[in-house]
């Protein structure tokens, strides 16, 4: 039987939802930057806290082998949400940004050398783009960018053009959290691997709105957040293909990522202990476990489709509002409305929302190159979650009139 | 220019009186906002010849430009930004602080943010302009003090 999706169900378990903002009921919108978290999450982690605490892989007692347990547990559920072959081949990292620096510093620094080159699309976050500028300074290996066209979407015959022998590696985001555009990743990795070039899938923005399956896009590298997805701050994925993950030299040293020490010589321990240095992230990772089984107990396709539907009764709404221009209306687009109103500063709009209890981000969204190929400073972004109503997207509509009302000329 | 007109009429802590009391006539917070934006489109503007890149403040959602200089004992600032509401609240910010000594404007913290309810604007978190006008009007107080005083 087909179960609905009921989203005054999904609200009741998102214990913030219910606060008030500024004498008004919040409006999240600001889903891109970070989610909220259904009390499962809140619940796993205090859990931790006041019944198993214990570090993990090398206490001898009952919690330390409890929390052990869960924590191996979560990688095998964040496996299966990846629909990775092995759980092996997830690595706990802080954040999505950790995962590229990780990529970056050690199949990065041992693959890519001067005179190679990294191709990157326009629409990176800064997240994509740092860590291989800091490897190109380093290697003297040099950035190629996919342009994008005025929709927002990728240029795949520039791409096309792009790719070399020279090329070494291709960085790419699966979901632009500036202009919401999805990109065709699954065709990007076919044609570098054509050349034989590995790539990276940043993730951070599709994972909490759509399946992802690592096996059937053939990605080498893929990363994400916890905090995006439900979870808890702190908390990352990188996942990559066993054989990479084998060949490639560790990052950080310390405990835990070790098999035996001398001072002449140190052994490393196998995938993926070999990138966890250090006690890691316990209660964030058994928190993440807790955020999947939700998004799985949902369905990701059911989630999708429904905030699909959410996103086009938005997109007519805020089209239909007088000097309002969207930036990014790419054909394959989620979630995200980035856009600027006729003469009306983003930090302006910004401030009138807040005040109406609305939560949206103004700004560059850490995307400069994406606000420089538009020609705007700025914008604002209003995105959606698996929460998120029709009344929210009215409310935002009628906020967006009061600041035209205070600042209209 | 209107900012040193004022100041010769108010003492320093009287201005700060007056704009909360002037708040205190309007309703709700869309008729501050409003009021504020009025402001924002009343301020002078700013003196082309001073936009440049060393009086550009350093806030990250608007472009803000300050420049101040010397009038006798008093110091006066120009300041601008794009975005309306950051105009607005630098206006107020002026009336306060342009056209005063340095000792003036480092003895008198900017109480009326508060009394009128922008408070919020000056949270770091914002990173809006305002905070980090007032703490820029305060370093060129403390420059031209330790000018005037060498001298
Ligand atoms: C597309 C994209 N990539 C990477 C990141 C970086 O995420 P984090 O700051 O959690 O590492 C973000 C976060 O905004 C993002 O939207």
């Amino acid at each position: 039987m087909i179960t609905p999706y009921d989203v005054a169900k999904v609200r009741a378990d998102f214990p913030i939802l219910h606060r008030l903002v500024n004498g008004k009921p919040l409006t999240y919108l600001d889903n891109a930057n970070t989610t909220q978290k259904p009390q499962s999450v809140i619940d796993a982690v205090t859990d931790f806290y006041t019944t198993y605490n214990a570090n993990i892989h090398r206490a001898s007692h009952l919690l330390g082998e409890l929390a052990t347990r869960a924590y191996e547990e979560a990688r095998v559920k964040v496996q299966t949400f990846l629909h990775a072959a092995d759980a092996h081949e997830i690595i706990y990292v802080r954040n999505a940004t950790e995962g590229v620096n990780l990529v970056a510093q050690t199949y990065g620094r041992r693959n890519i050398h001067a005179g190679d080159e990294i191709i990157l699309s326009t629409m990176e976050h800064h997240a994509n783009i740092i860590p291989w500028q800091l490897l190109c300074a380093e290697t003297g290996a040099k950035l190629r960018i996919i342009p994008i066209n005025d929709a927002g979407e990728l240029m795949m015959d520039e791409y096309a053009k792009l790719l070399s022998e020279r090329t070494k590696f291709v960085g790419i985001v699966h979901m632009s959290n500036a202009l919401g555009t999805i990109n065709p990743i699954k065709q990007v990795i076919e044609m570098a691997h054509a050349y034989g070039v590995p790539v990276l899938v940043d993730a951070a923005q599709s994972a909490y709105h759509m399946p992802i399956d690592v096996q059937e896009l053939d990605c080498d590298f893929l990363v994400f957040s916890g905090h995006k997805l439900y979870g808890p701050t702190g908390i990352g994925v990188l996942y990559g293909k066993r054989a990479l993950l084998e060949e490639m030299p560790p990052w950080q040293g310390g405990g835990d990522m070790i098999a035996t020490v001398t001072f002449e010589e140190t052994t490393f321990n196998e995938i993926p202990y070999k990138f966890e240095a250090g006690t890691p992230h316990i209660d964030g990772a058994i928190g993440l476990g807790a955020a999947i089984d939700y998004l799985a107990g949902l369905g990701m396709d059911k989630i999708s489709t429904y905030e699909n539907e959410l996103m086009a009764y938005g997109t007519d709404l805020l089209t239909a509002v007088p000097g309002l221009r969207m930036i990014g209306t790419a054909r394959a687009k989620a979630s995200v409305y980035s856009f600027v109103l006729d003469g009306i500063h983003p930090y302006d709009i910004g401030t009138v929302l807040d005040q109406e209890g609305i939560a949206i981000r103004t700004g560059q969204h850490c995307a400069h190159p994406v606000m420089q190929r538009f020609g705007v400073p700025a914008t604002v972004r209003a995105s959606l979650g698996l929460y998120n109503t029709r009344e929210e997207l009215d409310t935002l509509v009628r906020g967006l009139h009061t600041a035209r009302e205070i600042f209209g000329e | 220019m209107t900012a040193e007109v004022l100041s010769e009429a108010l003492t320093i802590d009287k201005a700060q009186e007056e704009i909360v009391e002037e708040f205190d006539y309007l309703g709700d917070w869309t008729e501050r906002y409003k009021h504020i934006a009025d402001l924002g489109r009343k301020l002078p503007p700013f003196p082309e010849d001073q936009r440049l890149e060393e009086n550009k403040v350093k806030g990250c959602q608007s472009q803000v430009w300050l420049s101040g200089h010397l009038n006798g004992k008093q110091i006066v600032f120009d300041a601008d930004s794009d975005a309306l509401i950051v105009r607005g609240l630098i206006a107020l910010a002026l009336r306060v602080y342009s056209g005063r000594t340095p000792e003036e404007i480092l003895s008198t913290p900017p109480e009326f943010i508060n009394k009128i309810g922008m408070s919020e604007h000056l949270s770091a978190n914002r990173a809006n302009g305002l905070q980090a006008v007032i703490k820029q009007i305060k370093r060129y107080a403390v420059a031209f003090q330790a000018r005037t005083e060498t001298e």
